[in-house]
C-alpha cells in the first residue's frame, strides 16, 4: 500500500491538520509501511462476520431526565483562547 | 516498629503495609507523606516520572487524613499517598496529557476514579508523565520530558503509563492509575517490575479520561504487588451515571479472592504468544512461571487464540480511527493552544499542526485515512470484523480455561532512541496486549523474573470480561509463592 503525496496532502486537510513539507514526506513514507502492515486484515475471510463497533452488551442506555446544576459560565469559558461578553469568540465562519 | 517498618523505608511499604502501619498507630499520613515527597526530591532529577507533584496539596490532605483517623474514620485508603496519570482530569491542578495543546489547561471537575480514590481518602501527589495523550510505548512521546527506567536510566519505562509505572518502582508513590489502551498500563508495570491491571472495559468509569480510544480505553491500578492492585480495584471500578460505557454490575471485595490456592483452575497457554522475535529470556522465564503454577496445583492446558497475528493490525486502525474522532475537539476554541490566525480554517489546522507532536498526527492521519470516502469498508469495517473474530478466539477459550498465560511485553526494557524513529518497530512492542482490549477482557501483568541485564520480565494473565478475581487470585498466589516482587530497583541517589 503506497501513499502518495497529494493523499497526503488530502487526508492532512480532512484532519485539518497543517504539516510542513518535511512531515509530508516522513507521514507518506511511514503510514505506507503502518498500512503495508494492517493490510494483513484483508486476507481474513469476514463474509459472514458481523463487526464489533463495542464489546458491551448494553443498549440505548437511558436516565432519568432532571435538572441538575452544570458548570457555571466563567468555569466553563475560563480555558478558552478568547471569549467576550460570556461567550466563545470565534472567527468569521464565512467571508465575505 | 514492626519487622516490615524496621527495614523498609516508608515510600517503599506497600498500600497494604502502610494501611496497617497507620490503623495500629505506627506512623501518621503526614510521616508518610513527607517521606515520599523526600523521596520524590531525591530521584525525581533522574527518573522524572512526574509532570507535576502537588506538594502542598498533598500534605493539607495528609493532615485531614490524620485528622480523620483521630476522629475513628476509617476509609479504604485512609492517608495513602497515590499518583495519577495526566490524562485523567483534576479540578485545579493542570493537566496536559503530555501535549503542548492542553499546556495550562486547569480542567473544571475531576475524573470518577480520582475523585473515587480522594473520597476513599487517599492522598494524590500530582500528575505522572504520558506519551501524548496515552500514544505510544515507552513514554518518550511525552512533549515535556523523558521519563526513566528506575532499573537502568538509559532505558525507557515502557508506556503510555510511563511515570505512574517508574514513580511506584522508585517509590515516588505507593500506588498510582495509568490507562490502557492497547497495554499502556500492563507493558510499563512489566518493564518496571511492577504490577499493573487492565480491568475489563466497562469495569471502570471513563468519566474525566480524555479519550484516546473510546471503545478500547480503560483506567487501571499500577501498584507494588496484587493485593495493592485489589485494593485499588475496589474503589475504582462500579458504575457511574456519567460514563454510560459503565457497567451496572455489583463490584465484589477483589482482596476475598486472594486465597493464595489454585488448586483446581485451569490455566490455557496460547501457543501463538511465544512467536519469533520474543526475547529468549522473556519466554523462557513466562514457561518457568507456567510450569510454577502448575506445581501449585493449577492445571495447565494448552490452547489455541488463531487471531492472535491480527490483533496489531485491527488495534493499528481502531485506534486511531477512534482517536482521529476524538481529538477533533482540539480546535484552539473552546481551551488548549491557540494559533491566533486570522481566518478560523486556518486557525484550526494551524492550533493543530503546531499543537500536536508527530506520533499523535501520525495516528490522527491514519485514523482520518481509514476513515475516510473510499476506504471505509476495507480498513475500519474489515478490521472491526476481525474484531469479532478475535473475541470469539477468546470466549471459545474461556469455556475451556479459567485464566490465560502469556508474556506481557516481547522483551524487557529498551533503550531510549531505540526505536522512537521507527514507529512500526515501536507499535510492535503491543503485540500481545492489543488483543485484550480489543476484546473488553480483564488483564494483569505480575513480575515473574529478570533477564542477564537485571531488567524485570512480566507474566501476563487474561480473564474473561468481568472475571478480575480469578486473574488478581493466580496472579496473588504465584507472586506470593515466589520472589520477584520483594526486588527494588537499586535507586540512583541512595535515598532514605
Amino acid at each position: 500500500m503506497k501513499l502518495t503525496v497529494d493523499e497526503v496532502k488530502h487526508v492532512a486537510e480532512l484532519a485539518k491538520l497543517a504539516l510542513t513539507e518535511e512531515e509530508i514526506q516522513q507521514f507518506t513514507e511511514q503510514l505506507s509501511a503502518i498500512l503495508d502492515y494492517a493490510e494483513q486484515v484483508q486476507a481474513v475471510d469476514t463474509s459472514a462476520v458481523p463487526p464489533t463497533p463495542y464489546v458491551l452488551p448494553l443498549v440505548n442506555v437511558l436516565d432519568e431526565d432532571r435538572p441538575r446544576p452544570s458548570l457555571p459560565t466563567d468555569v466553563a469559558l475560563a480555558n478558552a483562547p478568547d471569549r467576550e461578553d460570556g461567550y466563545f469568540r470565534v472567527r468569521a465562519v464565512f467571508e465575505e | 516498629m514492626t519487622e516490615s517498618q524496621t527495614h523498609t523505608p516508608l515510600p517503599d511499604l506497600t498500600i497494604h503495609q502502610a494501611l496497617a502501619g497507620l490503623e495500629r498507630g505506627d506512623l501518621t499520613a503526614v510521616e508518610l507523606t513527607q517521606a515520599v515527597l523526600a523521596r520524590i526530591q531525591a530521584v525525581e532529577d533522574q527518573i522524572q516520572a512526574y509532570l507535576r507533584v502537588t506538594a502542598e496539596q498533598a500534605l493539607a490532605q495528609a493532615e485531614e487524613a490524620d485528622r480523620r483517623r483521630q476522629q475513628g474514620e476509617r476509609a479504604p485508603l485512609l492517608g495513602i499517598p497515590l499518583a495519577i496519570k495526566d490524562v485523567l482530569v483534576t479540578e485545579g491542578v493542570e493537566t496536559t496529557c503530555g501535549s503542548k495543546i492542553l499546556q495550562g489547561f486547569i480542567p473544571p471537575y475531576t475524573a470518577t476514579a480520582v475523585a473515587r480514590l480522594e473520597e476513599a481518602g487517599a492522598i494524590l501527589l500530582g500528575k505522572t508523565n504520558t506519551d501524548e495523550f496515552a500514544m505510544g510505548s515507552s513514554t518518550e512521546n511525552s512533549a515535556y520530558q523523558t521519563t526513566r527506567n528506575p532499573w537502568d536510566l538509559e532505558r525507557v519505562p515502557g508506556g503510555s503509563s510511563g511515570g505512574s509505572a517508574a514513580a511506584v518502582a522508585a517509590g515516588e508513590a505507593l500506588g498510582a492509575l495509568g490507562t490502557d489502551t492497547g497495554g499502556s498500563v500492563r507493558q510499563p508495570a512489566a518493564l518496571c517490575g511492577v504490577v499493573g491491571l487492565k480491568p475489563s472495559y466497562g469495569r471502570v468509569s471513563r468519566y474525566g479520561l480524555v479519550a484516546y480510544g473510546s471503545s478500547l480505553d480503560q483506567i487501571g491500578p499500577i501498584t507494588q504487588d496484587v493485593r495493592d492492585a485489589a485494593l485499588l480495584l475496589n474503589v475504582i471500578a462500579g458504575h457511574d451515571p456519567l460514563d454510560g460505557t459503565s457497567l451496572p454490575e455489583p463490584v465484589p471485595d477483589y482482596t476475598a479472592a486472594l486465597t493464595g490456592e489454585v488448586k483446581g483452575l485451569r490455566i490455557g497457554l496460547p501457543e501463538e504468544y511465544f512467536v519469533a522475535g520474543i526475547q529468549p529470556e522473556v519466554e523462557a522465564a513466562v514457561r518457568a512461571a507456567v510450569a510454577h503454577l502448575e506445581s501449585l496445583g493449577a492445571e495447565v492446558l494448552p490452547i489455541s487464540l488463531p487471531n492472535t497475528d491480527k490483533a496489531l493490525p485491527v488495534y493499528y486502525l481502531i485506534a486511531p480511527a477512534e482517536a482521529s474522532a476524538n481529538l477533533a475537539r482540539y480546535d484552539g476554541i473552546r481551551f488548549g493552544y491557540s494559533a491566533g490566525a486570522e481566518n478560523l480554517f486556518d486557525n484550526y489546522r494551524l492550533t493543530r499542526g503546531q499543537g500536536f507532536g508527530p506520533e499523535v498526527k501520525r495516528r490522527i492521519m491514519l485514523g482520518t485515512y481509514a476513515l475516510s470516502a473510499g476506504y471505509y469498508d476495507a480498513y475500519y469495517l474489515k478490521a472491526q470484523q476481525v474484531r469479532t473474530l478475535i473475541r470469539e478466539d477468546f470466549q471459545r477459550a474461556f469455556q475451556q480455561v479459567d485464566v490465560i498465560a502469556a508474556p506481557t511485553s516481547p522483551t524487557t526494557a529498551f533503550r531510549i532512541g531505540e526505536k522512537i524513529d521507527d514507529p512500526l518497530a515501536m507499535i510492535l512492542t503491543d503485540i500481545f496486549t492489543t488483543s485484550a482490549n480489543l476484546a473488553g477482557i480483564c488483564a494483569i501483568s505480575v513480575p515473574c523474573g529478570f533477564d542477564s541485564q537485571g531488567l524485570p520480565i512480566g507474566l501476563q494473565l487474561l480473564g474473561p470480561a468481568l472475571g478480575e478475581e480469578a486473574i488478581l487470585r493466580v496472579a496473588h498466589a504465584y507472586e506470593q509463592s515466589t520472589d520477584w516482587h520483594k526486588r527494588r530497583a537499586q535507586l540512583p541517589t541512595s535515598a532514605s
